[in-house]
C-alpha cells in the first residue's frame, strides 16, 4: 500500500508547498480573478526574492561566510538602474519597443556590472579579512550595510527617487476578469531564466561541481586540489551581481524608492534563505516563491498581518524542518 | 630518499598541544600502518599532513621538498590524496560527479577506471546513485577510487574498516595491496588484524608522540610490545 507521504515525495515533496498554499488561498480568497491576480504578484514577487537571495545562500553554503550586507548589492542595483533608466528616459517613453528594450537591457547591465565590481570589492576588503569568525561576519558586514546605505543617501538624496518604466512594460492584460500587470510577468519571467541559467551552471559545469561539492564539504574539495577561495570569490561576485539584478528589477517593481530599501530587503533575503535552506539554489527558489505568494495573500486576506506572515511563516517551517525546506545536504 | 619524512612534527589544534614529537621516515611503495590508542593523534598526523591542521615549519618533507605551511589544494597537487575518517564523500553528487571531480582534467582516463572496476566491480552497478544512498562499504569503496582515480605517490587512508562488514573489509584490502604495487599508502588503522597482514612497515603513535617505528614483521612477534602499546584490545 502506498501511503500519502510517499505519494507527496514522489510528486515533488515540499517544492508542492507553494502549490498547496496557492490551493488554500483560492478557497479563502473566493474570487478567482483576484487569486489569479494576487497569485501573478507572488510569483513575480518571489522571483525577484529569488535574484536577490540566491547569492547569499550560495555564499554561506560554500564559505560559511554570513553575508549581512547583502542587501547593500540590492540597493545599488535599484539605485543605479534607476540612474539610468531616468537617464535614458527618452527612449523609455519611446514608442519602439527596440529602443524601450535597450534602454531597460543598459539598466539591468550597469545594475549587474556594478554588483559584480562591488562584490569583488566587497568580498577582497571586508569579508576575506574575517572568514571563519562568524561574530566579526555579522558585525563587520551589518556595519558595510549602514555605510552603504549612508553613501546611497549621499549621493542619491534622502527623498524617494521614483523610477520610470519602459513605455511596453507599462499597463496590464486582462485575463477573463484578472487583471495582471505586464512587468510582472517580465519579471517572472527573468527570474526563471536565470534559475534555469543558474541550474544548468550548478548542474551541467565543471565549475557547478565544484560550487556543489564545495557546499557540502570545503576541506575536501582542496584536499583534490581545488582551491575554494579562489571559486568563492567568483561565486561572490555572480551573488552580488544577480542581487543587483534583483534591485533594478525590483525598483521598477515598486517604481518609487528610497535608501532604506537595503535594511528592508535585508530581513525578507535572510528569511528565504532560511526558509529554503542554505546552500541550495533549489531551496532559496522555493522559500522565496513561498514568501511572494504569502506576502500578496495576508496582504490581500488580512493587511494588517502582512509584515508578520512572512516572519510566522519562517518559524512554523522551521519548527517542523530545523534545517529550511531543501537545504543542500552536508 | 624517502618519499615522506615527518621531523619532530608539532601540532596545536587552537590552544591544545596536539602532537608532540611525531617522526617518521615513510619509504616509497607498500603499506605503511600508524597505530595507536584512540585520540594518540592518528588523524591530526594525517591532517597534518594534508595541510588542514598547520604542523611546526620544516617538519613535513615530500620527496625532499617542504611542505608544512603549503596551502592543501597544492599538496594534493603534488601526488598526495587523502582519504578521510568519514570518507568525505560528497553525497548529493552521484557516484560518477564524486569522481569526475577528482580527475585534473574533468574527464576519465578510461584505464585507470577500468582498474577501479576490477578492484571494486560494484563501483559500476551504483555509478549512476546519489552518494548518500550508498552503504558504508559502497561509499568507502568509492573514496578509495576516488583516492586512485588520478595517479598518484601517496595516499593517507584513516581507518578504512571502521565499521564495515567483514566480506567488504577483505575486499578492501585486496584493493590496498593492489593499489600499493605502486602507490604508498600510509594507512591508520584501529584493526590491528587487518592491519597486520597489509603493513611492510609500521609506526605506533601515542599521546602526540612517535612511540615504536619498526617492522610488522619484528611487532607481529613481540606480544609484549603490541601489549603495552595498543592496550589489551589489540
Ligand atoms: N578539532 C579539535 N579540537 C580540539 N582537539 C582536538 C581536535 N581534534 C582532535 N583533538 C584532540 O587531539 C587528540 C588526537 O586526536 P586524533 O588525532 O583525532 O586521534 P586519533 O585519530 O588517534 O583517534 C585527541 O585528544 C583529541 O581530543
Ligand atoms: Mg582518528
Amino acid at each position: 500500500m502506498t501511503n500519502i507521504s510517499d505519494l507527496v515525495t514522489r510528486a515533488g515533496g515540499v517544492f508542492l508547498l507553494p502549490v498547496a498554499v496557492a490551493i488554500v488561498a483560492f478557497f479563502l480568497i473566493g474570487v478567482p480573478s483576484s487569486w489569479l491576480t494576487l497569485t501573478i504578484a507572488g510569483l513575480a514577487m518571489g522571483m525577484m526574492i529569488f535574484l536577490m537571495a540566491s547569492g547569499l545562500s550560495l555564499v554561506f553554503g560554500l564559505m560559511d561566510v554570513l553575508n549581512f550586507g547583502h542587501s547593500a548589492f540590492v540597493s545599488f542595483g535599484a539605485f543605479v538602474a534607476a540612474s539610468v533608466l531616468a537617464w535614458l528616459s527618452g527612449w523609455l517613453g519611446s514608442p519602439s519597443v527596440i529602443l524601450n528594450s535597450l534602454a531597460l537591457i543598459l539598466a539591468i547591465a550597469a545594475a549587474v556590472v556594478f554588483g559584480l565590481g562591488a562584490g569583488w570589492f566587497f568580498e577582497r576588503v571586508i569579508v576575506k579579512p574575517v572568514y571563519h569568525d562568524h561574530l566579526r561576519q555579522i558585525l563587520i558586514t551589518m556595519g558595510a550595510l549602514i555605510v552603504a546605505e549612508q553613501m546611497i543617501l549621499a549621493i542619491w538624496g534622502g527623498a524617494p527617487v521614483s523610477v520610470p518604466r519602459p513605455h511596453f512594460l507599462e499597463g496590464s492584460i486582462i485575463i477573463g476578469d484578472a487583471s495582471v500587470e505586464i512587468y510582472r510577468i517580465f519579471a517572472f519571467c527573468l527570474g526563471a531564466a536565470v534559475y534555469v541559467a543558474l541550474h544548468v551552471l550548478l548542474n551541467r559545469t565543471r565549475i557547478g561541481l565544484l560550487i556543489r561539492a564545495g557546499v557540502e564539504n570545503r576541506e575536501m574539495v582542496e584536499a583534490l586540489g581545488f582551491r575554494i577561495d579562489r571559486l568563492f570569490i567568483g561565486v561572490f561576485m555572480l551573488g552580488s551581481g544577480l542581487a543587483a539584478m534583483g534591485g533594478a528589477m525590483w525598483a521598477g517593481y515598486e517604481t518609487l524608492i528610497t535608501p532604506a530599501l537595503g535594511a528592508e530587503m535585508m530581513i525578507i533575503v535572510f528569511i528565504v534563505v532560511i526558509i529554503g535552506g542554505l546552500g541550495s539554489i533549489q531551496g532559496t527558489l522555493l522559500g522565496a516563491i513561498m514568501v511572494g505568494l504569502f506576502a500578496n495573500y495576508v496582504g490581500f486576506l488580512a493587511p494588517k498581518m502582512a509584515l508578520a506572515s512572512n516572519m510566522i511563516l519562517m518559524m512554523v517551517i522551521l519548527l517542523w524542518r530545523p534545517s529550511g525546506l531543501a537545504p543542500a545536504v552536508k | 630518499m624517502s618519499l615522506l619524512s615527518l621531523k619532530q612534527m608539532k601540532t596545536d589544534i587552537g590552544q591544545y598541544h596536539v602532537l608532540h614529537d611525531v617522526t617518521l621516515e615513510l619509504p616509497e611503495g607498500g603499506v605503511f600502518v600508524l597505530l595507536g590508542r584512540n585520540g594518540a593523534g592518528k588523524t591530526t598526523t594525517l591532517r597534518s599532513i594534508m595541510g588542514l591542521w598547520q604542523p611546526s615549519p620544516g617538519s613535513v618533507t615530500f620527496r625532499g621538498q617542504d611542505i608544512a605551511g603549503m596551502h592543501t589544494s597544492d599538496i594534493a597537487r603534488l601526488g598526495i590524496a587523502y582519504v578521510p575518517e568519514n570518507m568525505g564523500i560528497f553525497g548529493g553528487l552521484t557516484v560518477e560527479e564524486n569522481l569526475v571531480l577528482a580527475t585534473k582534467a574533468g574527464k576519465f582516463d578510461q584505464t585507470r577506471l577500468n582498474r577501479i572496476y576490477e578492484l571494486f566491480p560494484a563501483m559500476e552497478k551504483f555509478w549512476t546513485k546519489q552518494a548518500w544512498s550508498l552503504s558504508g562499504g559502497q561509499k568507502q569503496m568509492l573514496a578509495v577510487s576516488r583516492a586512485i582515480i588520478e595517479p598518484r605517490d601517496l595516499i593517507l587512508i584513516d581507518e578504512p574498516t571502521k565499521g564495515l562488514a567483514p566480506s567488504i573489509i577483505h575486499a578492501m584490502g585486496e584493493a590496498f595491496r593492489e593499489i600499493s604495487v605502486d602507490t604508498t599508502i600510509l594507512l591508520v588503522e584501529q584493526n590491528f588484524n587487518f592491519a597486520k597482514s597489509l603493513g611492510r612497515d609500521m609506526a605506533v603513535i601515542d599521546d602526540g608522540r612517535v612511540v615504536h617505528a619498526g617492522t610488522m614483521t619484528d611487532f607481529i612477534a613481540n606480544q609484549e610490545l603490541q601489549d603495552s602499546l595498543l592496550g589489551l584490545s589489540a
